[in-house]
């Protein structure tokens, strides 16, 4: 897979800068990709990876140092520079239109037409061709890209970037938005692209997912290289993780407290049903215990969640928060009996971005420091200065607009949140999604912290790993059924994987 | 929405020591960035205004009287304003309120009511207006908030069924205010200035403290800026919409009072295309149209250069057409001014 070393390498960054209003994002980053590779590139967030991508897709102009394609030194100048010299982008957030169709989205920019008139059967047929090469040949071409999954959309701007003459793509957390299935088949399209002399930068800061797709990697800390062109297979994790963070994570998951038998229990959920999502869902969750829900995308874990807080009205059967039943489909009910929830989409159902951080911690409960209506602000910026110290929250300004925090502070909010509010349940959908390795550990920390304040946790995720390492207890949920109850010691992964493949067989 | 097209601006953020250091050569930016300078954009906006009109018209334009008619002439338009405030932070929008006036108008300029308010008492008459307000938009807010109708939409209808509605009332007719309690409190003076105006600065008061230091108005920024997260986070985020659009109906029905002052009369035709003066003037101050974010200082100081501007022109004797013309301008001007002062704000903020 990988050429000879003496080859002339297809991309070649050296000891580039940018420095944007004072800040530099790369302080010298180099970069060697070769024909035919997978070429990670790893890195927190912040670290300079979106600079580096966007410097190389011709948005961004480096300060200094050079970029050679080819051998030859080369000027990026705009985003239709890079296409021409084949370097193609596929952002996190997929750059594709909704409303047209997948032919029409793969010349967009480049139609094929004859005084005006666009040519739609040659880009169907041509589009036809580049989603079989994709493995996606069922698809029609004449599909409004609007209506494909998230992994589609992905296979849509890959096959744009094949319609050109692309030597090298670039990945943007490319699984991100992905389930595993869907992940497997986007690393085999990798695998095609390669075999054929395409070059792929893939940019992710999940570890397993480079060892499985990834030659070699690069890494970058603080806008700096601090290894280029490691082969895989011969760099351990551990080191991996040094590189990206400058410390050693020894153990990533704090160890568990036992729950005392008596420990009263908090939440109960009584044979719970959301018909089309998941049936007769019941487990009892005590104070001190977290409660892990394992399963597939689309094993409604999540709607589990959801429904238990009133986020969506249940078909039928009960949610009981310290032994009251809760109004089926009310938030406000849920959160009154002192049950918070940290949603899957942080940004878009959990923040107010451009709201300072101390509003976004009391959005639950602003009122409480009201007075006959009357706000209290600086009442609320004290409890929230207090928990921004607690949970080590930076920046501790609580008048910075929530937008401006890394994944990981952001999610430190939405925990304050609920500390301030005094929750005694507590939900959370995907608590570490987009927050990088070194933070996630001190995530889990304060999980756990919290579980031995005595509140009782739920936690879905869709690293099995995370919910296996988190909880005390399992249940491993596929269609919308569970499969299984038992402590989180007593499986593993592929026992997890084991009883999904059995239980949709069946 | 643009969060996520910006991950660069995220993965800035935890680069530290980058923040103190981006955020001190910039701070002129940041100063004009934030309140301070979107609302000093608009008080020099009015001063050039006001230089104008000494310029140009002299001691016709600048006049103590002829400032109280400016203001006075801005009175109605900025309490709706006021009410539009709130639903525009709130993420909605209030076609409806400049028929709903109307309405207002002619309802409490009826016959019955007339005659039942001289029977009893001429408050009648005000709170004839205030409840048909409150009404309209209890209805536009029921139809939005649990309807899940889009608020352009709800409101068109009520614009046109209002309207419609008040025709019917009144058959087309101008129906004269024979009522002299109620004229005498709407047009008299106090301390030397008009009740019109001293409505127009309570209204303007109340609904600062109550955009800015109530939950009420804390609710409406949140639901405005992310209404997922606010319902997630336990706020009813339904009902306080419901509440918002009676709160603009109630203002508009404020607004029927004094225009049923200032004309004496109640016609269907009261407050044609208010609306979009009163959409103008709330962004041109300031509020974003995508809702978060409000302020009533921006949205007073909006209504109030409008008003300056018409005056300017009509004590030079200029046609109304040529006055259109520049409203126009002013309005994509300040909107474009607004947009430079907010990304230079936000990028201060971000790097």
């Amino acid at each position: 897979m990988i050429d000879d070393d003496h080859a002339a390498p297809l991309l070649e960054v050296r000891g580039i800068t940018k420095t944007f209003a004072g800040v530099q994002a790369l302080k010298g980053v180099n970069l060697t990709v070769r024909a035919g590779e997978v070429h990670c590139v790893l890195g927190q967030n912040g670290a300079g990876k979106s600079t580096l991508i966007k410097t190389l897709a011709g948005v961004h102009q480096p300060d200094s140092g050079e970029i050679l394609w080819r051998g030859e030194a080369v000027t990026i100048a705009h985003p239709v520079a890079a296409l021409d010299l084949g370097i193609a982008t596929m952002y996190q957030e997929l750059d594709v239109v909704d409303g047209l169709t997948i032919a029409e989205n793969i010349f967009l920019g480049h139609e094929h037409s004859t005084g005006g008139l666009l040519k739609v059967s040659q880009a169907n047929r041509i589009t036809r061709e580049l989603l079989s090469r994709l493995g996606h040949g069922d698809i029609p071409a004449s599909t409004e890209v609007g209506q494909l999954s998230a992994a589609n959309k992905q296979i849509v701007s890959m096959a744009r970037a094949l319609s050109r003459d692309t030597r090298l793509i670039i990945m943007d957390e490319p699984s991100a938005v992905l389930d595993s299935g869907e992940v497997a088949n986007l690393f085999r399209v990798i695998r095609e692209l390669t075999s054929s002399g395409i070059a792929v930068v893939y940019i992710s800061h999940r570890l397993e997912e480079i060892r499985q797709i990834g030659d070699r990697i690069s890494v970058i800390k603080d806008g700096r290289s601090t290894a280029s062109g490691l082969a895989v297979s011969e760099t351990p994790t551990p080191e991996l993780i040094r590189l990206m963070t400058g410390r050693d994570v020894a153990n990533v998951f704090p160890d568990a407290v036992p729950v005392p038998a008596s420990a009263p229990i908090l939440l109960e959920v009584d044979h719970l049903n959301l018909r089309g999502h998941f049936s007769d869902v019941h487990f009892t969750v005590r104070a001190g215990e977290i409660v892990g829900l394992a399963g597939l995308v689309g094993s409604g874990r999540s709607e589990i969640l959801e429904t238990i807080y009133g986020a969506r009205k249940a078909t039928s059967g009960t949610v009981s928060v310290q032994g009251k039943p809760l109004h089926a489909g009310s938030v406000s009910s849920a959160v009154g009996a002192g049950m918070g929830f940290s949603p899957e989409e942080r940004k878009s159902q959990g923040l107010i971005l451009d709201e300072p951080i101390f509003k976004n911690v009391t959005l639950s409960t602003f009122s409480r420091f009201s007075r006959a209506g009357f706000l209290n602000e600086g009442a609320e910026k004290v409890a929230a200065r207090e928990q921004i110290n607690a949970l080590e929250l930076r920046p501790a300004d609580p008048e910075r607009p929530a937008r401006t925090l890394s994944g990981g502070n952001q999610q430190k909010i939405l925990l304050a949140r609920w500390l301030v509010h005094g929750t005694r349940v507590l939900l959370l959908d995907e608590p570490t999604r987009g927050v990088d390795v070194g933070a996630r550990a001190e995530i889990y920390a304060l999980i756990r912290r919290l579980a031995a304040e005595g509140t009782a946790i739920v936690v879905v995720s869709s690293e099995i790993e995370e919910v296996l390492g988190l909880s005390d207890r399992v249940l491993v949920i596929s269609d919308g059924n569970v499969l299984a109850e038992t402590n989180a010691g007593d499986i593993d992964e592929s026992g997890v994987l084991d009883l999904v493949m059995k239980g949709s067989a069946a | 929405m643009s969060e996520q097209k910006t991950p660069v601006h995220a993965e800035a953020a935890p680069v530290p020591g980058a923040s103190q250091q981006a955020e001190r050569p910039s701070a002129l930016k940041r100063v004009l960035g934030g309140s301070v300078g979107r609302n000093l954009g608009l008080v020099i906006a009015l001063v050039v205004l006001l230089i104008i009109g000494t310029v140009t018209a002299g001691d016709r334009f600048a006049d103590v009287n002829n400032f109280l008619t400016i203001i006075r002439y801005a009175s109605i338009i900025g309490v709706i304003s006021i009410g539009m405030t709130f639903v525009i932070t709130a993420g909605g929008i209030d076609l409806s309120v400049g028929s709903v006036m109307g309405l207002s108008t002619v309802v409490a300029s009826l016959t019955a009511v007339q005659l039942a308010a001289t029977q009893s008492s001429w408050l009648l008459m005000i709170l004839v207006p205030l409840a048909v307000g409150a009404a309209a938009g209890l209805v536009n807010g029921i139809i939005i908030a649990y309807g899940n109708v889009v608020a352009f939409m709800a409101t068109l209808a009520m614009l046109v069924g209002a309207r419609g509605l008040a025709e019917l009332i009144s058959g087309r007719r101008t129906q004269i205010v024979t009522n002299t309690g109620f004229l005498e409190f709407t047009r008299a003076n106090l301390l030397g200035v008009p009740v019109l105006i001293w409505i127009f600065a309570i209204v303007a008061i109340a609904g600062w403290i109550l955009l800015n230091r109530t939950t009420f108005g804390r609710r409406t920024v949140a639901i405005g800026g992310n209404a997922e997260a606010s319902r997630l986070a336990g706020i009813k985020v339904r009902r306080h919409l419901l509440m918002v659009y009676v709160l603009s109906g109630f203002t508009a029905g404020i607004a029927g009072i004094m225009m049923l002052g200032r004309t004496t009369a109640g016609t269907s035709t009261h407050g044609t295309l208010v609306e979009l003066d009163a959409i103008a003037a709330v962004v041109v101050g300031g509020t974003l149209l995508i809702g978060g974010r409000g302020t009533i200082v921006g949205t007073v100081l909006g209504v109030l250069i409008f008003s300056t501007l018409t005056n300017v022109f009509t004590q030079n004797n200029l046609d109304t057409s040529v006055q259109a013309i520049a409203k126009g301008l002013i309005i994509v001007v300040a909107v474009l001014l607004q947009q430079r002062f907010a990304t230079h704000g936000a990028a201060a903020q971000k790097s």
